[in-house]
C-alpha cells in the first residue's frame, strides 16, 4: 500500500511541477536558515570536554571587603594569589591547579625567524591529567618541579611545527622573555570550544602556545593577560609588580570524581572562608560557588546573543515558510478534490485518503530536507567567511544532518495534516456531480 | 467596485484566506522588529568619535623593556617625525576604537562614597588632544605646565578636560568647570569640556555612556609608551602608515610592531563595528527571504483560485463584466486579505518587540515603522497577485459555456 500511495504521490506531484517546486522551495529555505543557525548554535553551546566536564569544577570565593557588599551578589570571577596557593596546598579535590594567561616574547634560536609573541598559560601541574591533554612528545612538570620553580615548557603543536619543522623537541631549549627553557613536552592539537578554563581570552578559537609552570611565572614576573578586580586599596598588576592580595587575577579549577566529594568540596570552600574570616582577611560571610564546566558556562553567557537572536529569526522564518506551505498544499490537495472523490466512491476509506496525502506531503518534504541541506552547507559557508572569532568552527556534524532530514520531514507533515483532514472531508458525491 | 461579492467568496475559503493573512500577519511582525534592529545596528555604527578619523592613524609596539621606554620613546617620536607628509606625531595611551588602556570608576567625593561612574582615561603627551581634532566647547585645552611627569598609572593630581556628556551625567544642569573628582587617591580638577571623545570600545557600552571619556594630559615617560597617534592629510595616511612600519624597524628594532593594533583610524573603526555589519547583512537577508516566501505563497494560492474559479469568471464575462473588472475583483480581494494580515500583523510585531526588549537591548518599536511595513506588504501583495489577475482577466467568455 506505502508503495502505491508513493508512486500515486510522485505523480501527483509531476502533475503540477509549478506548485511542487514552489513548496520545495520554501521547505528548503526555512530548513536550510535554521539549520545554518542551530548548527552554528549547537557548535557553540557544545561541551568542551564530553565526558569529562561533569567532573571539573570552578571554585569562586568572596574575599571583597565589606563596601557594596550584597549577600544575593554573585562572589567574584576569578580567585586571589593567596586563596588560590592556600587551595592548592590543602589539596582537598582530586586534581586541582591553578592558572592566569599571558604573553610571552620567543626568541627563536634561528635566525630566520623575528621574535615573536606566542600566548602563554602559567598553570600548576595538574593542568595536563586534569583537562585530558593530549601529549605528542614528552609529558607535563611534576607538582614538586613546578614548586621548585623550573625553566621548563611544554609546547603546542603548531609552536613545534613553526620552531622545530615537527620534529620531537623535548629536551632542547626555547629562549622566551630573556630566559632559557627546557622543553618538556610537546602536546597534540588541542583547542578546546569553548575555552572553557579562562574565558577572559575571548571564548572561542584561543589557544596557548606555551605553557609554563605558574610559580616560574611569579618569580620572573612574565606578562599577565586577562582581567584584574581589585576592591579596596587593591592595586598593582602594573609592568612587573603583581597585583596585591585584594585582587582577583587567577583561575581555580579543581577536579572531584563524584557528586559527593563536590558536595564535601563545597562544604570545605565555607570552611576556608570562616577560617579566613576568623584570622581577618575575609570580612564578608562566606559567599562561595562550585560549578561544574557547564553550568560556568552557562553563567558566563558564552554563546553571543547574536546567534541565539539569528536562530530566533530562522525559526520565524521557518515558521512562514511552513504557513506558506500549509496554504499550497491546501491548494494542491482541494485542486485534486475530484479525484479523491472517486476514490472515495471506489470504497478508499478517509484514512486511507489521509495516509496517501500525508505520504504526498512527506516526498514534499524529504525532497525540502536534501534542498535545505545543500543550502545549509552553504549559509555555513557563508558564516565561515565571517570575522567572528567562532566562524572556522561552523561545520555540520552527522547529528545535525540527522536532525535536518527529521525536521524537514516533521514540520511538512505537521505542515500537511490540516490539508489532508480538510480534502478528506469532501462529500464524494458531490465532487462526482459536478464533474 | 463592489465589496460584498468578494466577501461572500472569501467566507467560502476560510480556511485558505486565514492561511494567507497568518503569512502576511507574521511577515508584518519580523518586518517591522528586523527593519528596527538594522536601523539600530547602523545608528550604533555611525557613533559619533569626535575625532577627525580620516586625517588618523596609530602604531602600537608591545615587547620592549620598560626601561628603555623614554629612549624608545624619543627614538619613535623623531623617527616618525621625519616621515614626509606626517603633520605631528603623538603619545596617547588609548586610541578611540583602538587600544583601551584607561578605564575606570571614579568618586565624586575623597572619601569615595559617591561613585561618578566607569569613564575612559585618555591619557596623553603633548599636542595629542589638538591631533584627534576635537572641539573644546568650553574652558580651555591643556596648557604647556599642564604637562606633568608621573610614576603610577597616570598623573595622581591634574587638570583634565571631560566630554560633555560626561560633564551632564557628573553633575546634571550645572557648570562643570573647576568641578573635582577622584580616581581612588588621585585628583582631577575639569578645566575643559569638549563635545566628543568617543571610548575606544563603543560597543559594549549602554547608548547614553558611549562618550565619557576624560583626557589627563601628562609627560610621555616609562608607563606612557609605546602607543602613537599619527596625523596626516587623509590622502596621506595610508602611505604615512605605511612609511612608519618601516621606520619603526629601522629606528627601534627592539619593539616588536603589533600589527593587528596599528591601523588607520577607519580601519579601527570597520573593525570594531563588523559584528554589527554582519548582523545588519543577515537581516536584510532574512527580509528578502521572507518577503519572498510570502510573495511566492501568495502568488500560489492565488493561481489555484484562478484556476478554481474559471467557469465562473467565465459566466461573469458572458453576462458583461470587462477584463478589468475581472482584474480589479483578485486585487481588491487581495487587498482586503493582505489588510486583514496587517492588522493582525501590527499586534504581532508589538508582542514581538516586546519580547525581544526582554532579551535583548533594544527600545521600543517607534510607531512609524507599522504604516511603512503596512505600505511594503500591500505593494508586494499587490504585485504577487498580479500575475494570477491577469490571467483570470484573459479566461475567455465561452469557457461559461463548456463544461470543465
Amino acid at each position: 500500500m506505502f508503495g502505491y500511495y508513493l508512486d500515486l504521490a510522485l505523480r501527483s506531484l509531476r502533475r503540477n511541477k509549478m506548485l511542487t517546486a514552489l513548496m520545495v522551495l520554501a521547505i528548503a529555505l526555512g530548513i536550510g536558515a535554521s539549520m545554518t543557525t542551530l548548527t552554528v548554535l549547537h557548535v557553540l553551546s557544545g561541551d568542551p570536554l564530553p565526558g569529562r566536564s561533569d567532573k571539573l569544577y570552578y571554585a569562586q570565593l568572596d574575599p571583597q571587603d565589606m563596601k557594596g557588599m550584597d549577600s544575593s551578589k554573585e562572589p567574584p570571577e576569578q580567585v586571589t594569589l593567596i586563596d588560590g596557593l592556600n587551595l592548592l596546598h590543602a589539596g582537598r579535590a582530586d586534581h586541582q591547579a591553578l592558572m592566569t594567561g599571558g604573553s610571552v616574547p620567543v626568541q627563536p634560536e634561528q635566525s630566520s625567524l623575528d621574535p615573536f609573541y606566542v600566548e602563554a598559560r602559567y598553570t600548576t601541574a595538574d593542568f595536563f591529567g586534569m583537562f585530558d591533554v593530549p601529549f605528542l612528545y614528552g609529558q607535563g612538570w611534576t607538582a614538586a618541579e613546578g614548586e621548585a620553580k623550573v625553566r621548563e615548557v611544554v609546547i603546542a603543536k603548531s609552536l613545534n611545527d613553526k620552531l622545530f619543522d615537527g620534529a620531537n623537541s623535548v629536551g632542547r631549549t626555547l629562549r622566551m622573555a630573556g630566559t632559557s627553557f627546557r622543553i618538556v613536552g610537546v602536546l597534540d592539537s588541542w583547542q578546546p570550544n569553548p575555552h572553557f578554563y579562562d574565558l577572559n581570552t575571548g571564548s572561542y578559537a584561543y589557544g596557548e602556545e606555551v605553557f609554563l609552570p605558574l610559580q616560574t611565572m611569579l618569580e620572573l614576573r612574565l606578562d599577565r593577560g586577562g582581567s584584574t578586580d581589585c576592591w579596596g586599596n587593591g592595586g598593582g598588576g602594573v609592568g612587573n609588580i603583581l597585583p596585591s592580595n585584594d585582587c582577583v587575577w587567577l583561575q581555580f579549577w579543581t577536579q572531584l570524581d563524584s557528586p559527593a566529594k563536590a558536595a564535601a568540596y563545597q562544604e570545605f570552600l565555607v570552611h576556608y572562608s570562616l577560617d579566613q574570616k576568623a584570622l581577618g582577611r575575609f570580612q564578608r560571610a562566606p559567599n562561595v560557588r562550585l560549578r561544574n564546566v557547564m553550568q560556568w558556562l552557562d553563567y558566563n553567557k558564552v554563546v553571543p546573543s547574536d546567534v541565539r537572536l539569528q536562530n530566533g529569526l530562522a525559526f520565524g522564518f521557518l515558521l512562514v515558510c511552513l504557513v506558506n506551505t500549509v496554504g499550497l498544499m491546501l491548494a494542491k490537495f482541494m485542486r485534486r478534490a475530484s479525484e479523491l472523490g472517486v476514490r472515495r466512491a471506489l470504497g478508499a476509506s478517509r484514512r486511507a485518503l489521509f495516509a496517501q496525502l500525508l505520504i504526498e506531503s512527506g516526498v514534499v518534504g524529504l525532497v525540502g530536507g536534501v534542498g535545505g541541506l545543500l543550502l545549509a552547507m552553504f549559509g555555513l559557508w557563508l558564516v565561515r567567511q565571517r570575522p567572528s572569532d567562532y566562524a572556522a568552527l561552523a561545520h555540520l556534524d552527522l547529528s545535525m544532518l540527522f536532525i535536518t532530514f527529521v525536521l524537514a520531514v516533521l514540520a511538512t507533515l505537521l505542515a500537511g495534516l490540516l490539508p489532508a483532514w480538510r480534502a478528506c472531508q469532501i462529500a464524494p458525491a458531490l465532487q462526482l456531480k459536478s464533474n | 467596485m463592489q465589496i460584498h461579492p468578494i466577501l461572500a467568496a472569501l467566507r467560502r475559503h476560510r480556511l485558505a484566506t486565514l492561511l494567507i493573512a497568518m503569512e502576511v500577519a507574521l511577515a508584518c511582525a519580523v518586518l517591522c522588529n528586523a527593519c528596527f534592529m538594522i536601523a539600530n545596528r547602523i545608528a550604533l555604527m555611525h557613533v559619533e568619535s569626535g575625532v577627525d578619523e580620516t586625517s588618523l592613524a596609530t602604531v602600537q609596539l608591545t615587547g620592549y623593556e620598560d626601561s628603555h621606554a623614554v629612549d624608545l620613546n624619543a627614538r619613535v617620536l623623531s623617527g616618525l617625525r621625519s616621515i614626509p607628509g606626517m603633520q605631528s606625531v603623538t603619545v596617547l595611551n588609548s586610541i578611540p576604537f583602538g587600544a583601551r588602556r584607561g578605564t575606570a570608576g571614579i568618586t565624586l567625593d575623597a572619601a569615595a562614597q559617591h561613585f561618578g561612574g566607569v569613564v575612559e582615561f585618555y591619557v596623553g603627551g603633548p599636542g595629542s588632544l589638538q591631533a584627534l581634532g576635537v572641539h573644546v566647547i568650553a574652558g580651555r585645552g591643556p596648557q604647556a605646565d599642564d604637562f606633568q611627569a608621573f610614576t603610577g598609572l597616570m598623573p595622581s593630581d591634574a587638570s583634565v578636560q571631560i566630554t560633555h556628556s560626561l560633564a551632564e551625567h557628573l553633575w546634571p544642569g550645572v557648570d562643570p568647570l573647576g568641578k573635582e573628582f577622584w580616581l581612588d587617591k588621585m585628583h582631577y580638577r575639569v578645566v575643559g569640556v569638549i563635545d566628543h571623545l568617543v571610548r575606544p570600545d563603543p560597543p559594549g557600552w549602554p547608548e547614553n555612556s558611549k562618550d565619557w571619556s576624560i583626557f589627563v594630559p601628562a609627560q610621555p615617560g616609562k608607563l606612557l609608551a609605546g602607543s602613537y597617534l599619527l596625523r596626516a592629510d587623509p590622502r596621506d595616511v595610508p602611505r604615512v602608515l605605511r612609511d612608519a612600519r618601516a621606520m619603526i624597524a629601522k629606528v627601534a628594532p627592539d619593539a616588536v610592531f603589533d600589527q593587528e593594533g596599528s591601523q588607520t583610524l577607519s580601519d579601527l573603526r570597520a573593525t570594531c563595528f563588523r559584528q554589527d555589519r554582519a548582523m545588519a547583512g543577515i537581516l536584510v537577508g532574512v527580509i528578502v527571504a521572507l518577503l519572498l516566501v510570502t510573495a511566492l505563497g501568495i502568488v500560489g494560492l492565488a493561481s489555484f483560485w484562478v484556476q478554481q474559479r474559471r467557469r465562473q469568471i467565465g459566466i461573469r464575462r458572458a453576462i458583461g463584466a470587462t477584463r478589468g473588472d475581472i482584474l480589479r475583483y483578485f486585487q481588491t480581494e487581495n487587498f482586503l486579505i493582505v489588510s486583514f494580515g496587517i492588522a493582525l500583523g501590527m499586534v504581532l510585531a508589538f508582542a514581538l518587540n516586546v519580547m525581544l526588549m526582554k532579551f535583548y537591548e533594544l527600545p521600543h518599536l517607534p510607531l512609524y515603522y507599522l504604516p511603512i511595513g503596512a505600505l511594503v506588504l500591500w505593494a508586494l501583495g499587490q504585485l504577487a497577485v498580479l500575475g494570477p489577475a491577469l490571467r483570470a482577466a484573459a479566461v475567455p467568455p465561452v469557457v461559461a459555456t463548456r463544461s470543465v
